[in-house]
């Protein structure tokens, strides 16, 4: 089976295939930065699907709806193949339905991919390496920087605390493991 | 940038900015300074209103703040002010956002210079007979705090005329509908950043409709995931891609109801 997933997850998913010893599993990963560009995620997804699903006897796309508003579930839905159910990854590693019980609005999620690139993805697309100015602009309206922990890493939760004193944010640590997309990868 | 103070006859500081054009190299700065340097209050008002636009441009707020006061002084008044130099500017901006120019952080950094501006502006404005083209409320939605978008509108709005009531973040529907009856608005304006959170505009609007009031309002709405598409799907009247396509929106559906409501008097 060919798993077509975002980038961020990629480290993620290979250590799934060493611990479970999922050979059957291939993965293919787009660019995580369409995560800042989420009306290209249903294109990329559909290219890659098309220019590679002949080889392989099923696909699986290791994508939320990531902000494609359904424009990926519609393409999953037109080539055949399944996504990951709930709205994006920070839901689908705390667990859809008690990510979405939980109602929290003010809170800014990082996983353990973000807190690695959190300058590539979150401060410099920003513009705050330039005008450090703008952060109350952004985050003023946010209180808590919650870091959803894949792996039990002290140095990656110290970086993410650094990350929330940057952005004026309190700091708060869960240690979700892969979540749902174990269950999913799984399932699939 | 150096700053030279001097008093005018009225008494009334101006403080001249003699700042380079360009930003050079060190080595390059002594054969530059004597073409570069520019001096806002030598400008005439030509010049000076298109320096406003580069100076919004680069989101220089300082700068648009004395420029602001230097045709004030100049007699300008405070409506032609706003209009011509500083929704004249903020526009360009957004046309160039619009293309992919220009992106989020430059677009902040002109907005807040042309708050700058506005500051000035605001109190004179309310003492003039500046045209009054509606009010409307606007808020994000319910479960949503982004607010960049819904302030930018805001801004321009109120730069075209409108009177704003602004609701903040995470507005649930009785929010919305105590203020357009409180303030007797004209127009709804709902924004939202997030998938999970633009359904409920639907809500807002299902709900306006069920107490018999959807046409009593014009209702906008917008937010980056948002579409043509999904504006016809929920009711709305109009969905704006940015703060610019807002105010013509609204500007065209406000003429349309004096138009009606002439038509039926």
């Amino acid at each position: 089976m060919l798993v077509i997933a975002c980038g961020a997850l990629a480290r993620e998913i290979l250590a799934l295939i060493g611990q479970r010893g999922w050979d059957h599993l291939d993965l293919h990963c787009l660019p995580a930065i369409l995560h800042n560009r989420p009306d290209r995620i249903a294109p990329a997804v559909e290219a890659a699907v098309t220019a590679r699903r002949d080889r392989y006897d099923r696909v699986f796309v290791a994508y939320a709806d990531c902000g494609t508003g359904g424009d990926l579930a519609r393409s999953c839905a037109r080539l055949g193949v399944e996504m990951i159910e709930g709205p994006h990854c920070y839901a689908f590693y705390e667990g859809v339905a008690a990510f979405e019980a939980k109602g929290e609005v003010t809170c800014f999620y990082l996983t353990d991919f973000l807190v690695r690139q959190f300058d590539a993805f979150v401060w410099e697309p920003l513009g705050l390496d330039r005008h450090p100015e703008l952060r109350d602009m952004y985050f003023g309206n946010y209180t808590t920087l919650v870091y959803q922990a894949q792996t039990d890493d002290p140095a990656l939760t110290d970086l993410a605390r650094r990350h929330a004193e940057r952005l004026g944010l309190g700091f708060e640590r869960r240690l979700t493991g892969y979540g749902e997309l174990e269950t999913a990868l799984a399932r699939a | 940038m150096q700053a030279v103070s001097e008093t005018t006859a009225t008494d009334a500081p101006i403080r001249a900015l003699i700042r380079p054009k360009d930003i050079a190299r060190p080595e390059e700065c002594r054969d530059m300074a004597d073409e570069d340097d520019l001096i806002l209050s030598e400008l005439d008002d030509e010049e000076l209103v298109a320096q406003m636009f580069d100076d919004l441009y680069d989101g220089l707020r300082d700068e648009i703040m004395e420029a602001t006061q230097i045709l004030l002084d100049r007699g300008w008044a405070p409506y032609d002010v706003l209009t011509k130099a500083l929704v004249g500017g903020m526009t360009i901006v957004g046309n160039d956002f619009r293309d992919g120019i220009l992106f989020v952080p430059e677009v902040l950094l002109a907005a807040n210079a042309m708050k700058g501006g506005m500051s000035i502006l605001k109190p004179l404005l309310a003492e003039t007979d500046a045209p009054r083209m509606g009010k409307m409320v606007i808020g994000t939605v319910k479960g949503d705090i982004h607010d960049i978008g819904k302030n930018l509108v805001a801004m321009m709005m109120e730069g075209a005329g409108f009177e704003i009531v602004d609701l903040g973040i995470n507005n649930a529907v009785e929010s919305y509908l105590e203020a357009l009856a409180r303030e007797k608005a004209d127009i709804l304006g709902m924004s939202a950043l997030l998938t999970t959170t633009m359904p409920y505009m639907k809500v807002v609007i299902d709900t306006m409709k069920e107490q018999g009031i959807r046409d009593d309002y014009i209702v906008l709405v917008g937010g980056a995931p948002l579409n043509e598409e999904f504006g016809r799907a929920i009711g709305a009247d109009a969905y704006c891609r940015d703060a610019a396509v807002a105010v013509e929106t609204a500007k065209d559906w406000i003429s349309r109801r004096h138009n009606q409501m002439q038509a039926g008097a």
